[in-house]
């Protein structure tokens, strides 16, 4: 077990791209970090420099307060599931599971015990005297992770590794490894996609756009406080809302005004509670414009007011139940938005409405499309 | 497709057939007759009594300049240079192609380029050069100097091979390797050796067709006791003491092309296979 450093970590490849621009990430033993970030924007070269497989073009990395980059990856006692599997085709799945202790001399009585560990673990028992080549999809994946439980590393680093199971097998595996972390507490770099296996599993997440680290923070932080319009829109599902609004002072109260309906023709103006207002000061003196970033379920119906919230009648767009919530889709400042309601709420109307949670809200500037002031402190 | 188009079809491949079967057949039938029956018997036709003796004699008792053991101490001389040099090249070709594609390092593209210019370099051209090289090392005239010509020439032809064969082997899979703790020898004898079957195959067949038809190489490199049967073939048809013996020389060239068309039946099958066949996945 050991902390993990990535210290202004650069990478460029052989043929001139700069995939990484200068990376700080900083992790303590036994936390959980989530890398998070559209296709191609780094994630999976940075987990290779973590475990040495790639070169460090410009930086550092330490693992347990010690610099590694010139470390060959058998040295720096890393285990790590890759993106497409990686089975050895030729072996079965005990021997591929075997494969990395016979290499590290683990005598064979403990080999037996840690294959039948991990086998029940994973449920892959019947499957052990297979080739990879007779495995489904789901299948192969629970063997790679097999292959790296079957050690207790320094650090964990997983690529998607749950990206090809069943909705049902996903959710299992997920709490599975949140109890595995629990248990061994060993530090862990996991890639996902998927918005909950990063919010229920991390203890920090690093949101990534074409090699840059946008935001690193807890889950919290990173769901509540984004630090640009990129982070706002990446994780949540639906994403929060971007609307188009000007900051004015009414009747004495710091507002967002904000146009309604696909028309536009309504304006309305949303009182923004618990904002520090002097930062706000010299931007409302211009009728600075600005994106009220607001989430779903601070868009929801009257069944949920509180003290600091904003009433708002709004059209119905499009109506879209899901089950538990229906969400709908309406027009604000111009854009489309999505509104998180209870189904009776919504039922056959063609207009709604809305309590706005503005104290939930982060605006935005409209030009840089960075955070300039968050509500809750 | 209609009857008179099937016909037409099986009418083209029969004859085509029989086009590419009908000297094997004529070399055949006449390394079975008499002397006797060859200069009163049409070219095609059947062996009347067929005799043996001619393949004896083209085996162990034919002149071949002069000596007069047959192909016999040639064939074995192939052999003993075929197999190693076709195992040495097929090893060497597959580490080649395995460091070129998994363990890149600075120059390796220009490397196989260069590598790939071998392919076209016309034995001619090699003839010299190597005959000093092998004098400076002290091995020409043996069987030693012909494997060692046959290995630098084949390896580009085999690392091209292999090269084209692990590219198609996932990135991944090696790094997941050296993860576990294996190195670079471990990592091809471990994993990309038990997966290299059919490309192997292809190699060997190539290798073993282009070194045992060898000619050029062996009249020029060999010795006169390390001849290869190519050579020795040629000195035996040419021999002109007394009368021609068609019928041995048919039966020695048989024997002399035997070693390949055995490579290719028993083999034949994994050729095709490995030339069609992606690498592994996942
Ligand atoms: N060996 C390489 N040589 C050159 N460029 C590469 C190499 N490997 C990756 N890249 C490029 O680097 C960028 C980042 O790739 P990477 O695999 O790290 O992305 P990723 O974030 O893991 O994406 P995904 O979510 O699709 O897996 C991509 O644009 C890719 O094309
Ligand atoms: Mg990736």
């Amino acid at each position: 077990m050991a902390s993990l450093g990535i210290h202004n970590i650069r990478k460029i490849y052989p043929n001139g791209v700069e995939v990484l621009k200068g990376i700080n990430l900083d992790i303590a033993d036994g936390e959980f970090l989530i890398l998070v970030g559209g296709s191609g924007c780094g994630k999976s070269t940075l987990l290779n420099m973590i475990a040495g497989l790639e070169p460090v073009t410009e930086g550092e990395i330490t693992i347990g307060g010690k610099r590694v980059n010139d470390l060959p990856p058998k040295d720096r006692d890393i285990a790590m599931v890759f993106q497409s599997y990686a089975l050895y085709p030729s072996m079965s799945v005990r021997q591929n599971i075997a494969f990395g202790l016979s290499l590290r001399k683990v005598p064979k009585a403990e080999q037996e015990a840690t294959i039948a560990r991990v086998a029940k673990l994973l449920q892959i028992e019947p499957l052990l005297d297979r080739k990879p080549a007779q495995l489904s999809g789901g299948q192969r994946q629970r063997v790679a992770m097999g292959r790296a439980l079957a050690r207790e590393p320094q650090i964990f680093l997983f690529d998607e590794p749950l990206s090809n199971l069943d909705a049902k097998l996903r959710v299992e595996m997920r709490s599975e490894i949140k109890l595995l972390h629990k248990r061994l507490g060993i530090t862990t770099v996991y890639v996902t996609h998927d918005q909950i296996e990063a919010m229920t599993l991390g203890d920090k997440i690093a949101v990534m756009k074409d090699g840059v680290v946008q935001q690193f923070g807890t889950p919290d932080e990173i769901y509540n406080r984004p630090v640009n319009t990129f982070v706002a829109g990446f994780m949540g599902s639906p994403p929060m809302n971007l609307i188009p609004a000007t900051l004015a002072i009414n009747d004495g109260k710091l507002c967002a005004e904000v146009t309604v309906g696909p028309t536009g023709s309504k304006r309305v103006h949303l009182p923004l509670f618990g904002f520090d207002t002097s930062t706000l000061d010299t931007l409302t003196s211009t009728g600075s414009s600005v994106l009220l970033g607001l989430r779903p379920e601070h868009l929801t119906d009257t069944g949920r007011s509180n003290g600091m919230t904003a009433n708002l009648t709004v059209p119905v767009d499009l109506a879209e139940p899901t089950g538990a919530d229906t969400l709908i889709f309406i027009t604000l400042g111009g854009a489309r938005c999505i509104a998180r309601l209870h189904p009776t709420a919504v039922a056959g109307r063609d207009e709604v409405e809305l309590v706005v949670d503005t104290s939930a809200a982060v605006v935005f500037d409209r030009h840089t499309q960075e955070a300039i002031a968050f509500a809750r402190v | 497709m209609n009857r008179a188009g099937r016909f037409l079809l099986y009418a083209a491949l029969v004859s085509t057939a029989f086009y590419a079967l009908a000297p094997m057949w004529v070399m055949l039938s006449t390394s079975l007759k008499t002397l006797d029956e060859i200069r009163e018997g049409s070219l095609i036709a059947a062996p009347h009594a067929p005799t043996i003796e001619p393949w004896l004699k083209a085996w162990g008792t034919a002149c071949s300049g002069v000596r007069c053991e047959g192909l016999k101490p040639f064939f074995l001389n192939s052999l003993l240079m075929t197999i190693p040099a076709v195992l040495i090249s097929t090893l060497v070709g597959a580490l080649n192609g395995y460091a070129l594609t998994h363990w890149r390092f600075r120059g390796s593209d220009f490397l196989f380029t260069a590598l790939l210019v071998g392919c076209f370099i016309p034995f001619q051209v090699v003839l010299l050069p190597m005959a000093r090289l092998l004098g400076a090392v002290g091995i020409s005239d043996s069987v030693f100097g012909l494997i060692f010509v046959h290995v630098v020439y084949g390896l580009a032809f085999t690392t091209l091979f292999f090269r084209n064969y692990y590219i198609g082997v996932p990135g991944e899979l090696v790094k997941a390797a050296r993860v576990d703790g294996a190195g670079f020898f471990t990592i091809f004898q471990r994993i990309l050796l038990p997966i290299s079957g059919p490309i192997f195959m292809v190699c060997v067949i190539w290798q073993f067709t282009q070194i045992w038809n060898d000619f050029l190489f062996g009249v020029v490199f060999a010795g006169s006791d390390s001849q290869p049967v190519t050579v020795a073939l040629n000195n035996l048809v040419r021999t002109s003491t007394g009368v021609k013996e068609y019928n041995v020389d048919m039966a020695a060239a048989i024997i002399a092309a035997l070693p390949t068309l055995l490579v290719y039946i028993v083999a034949g099958k994994y050729f095709v296979r490995g030339l069609t066949a992606g690498a592994v996945k996942g």
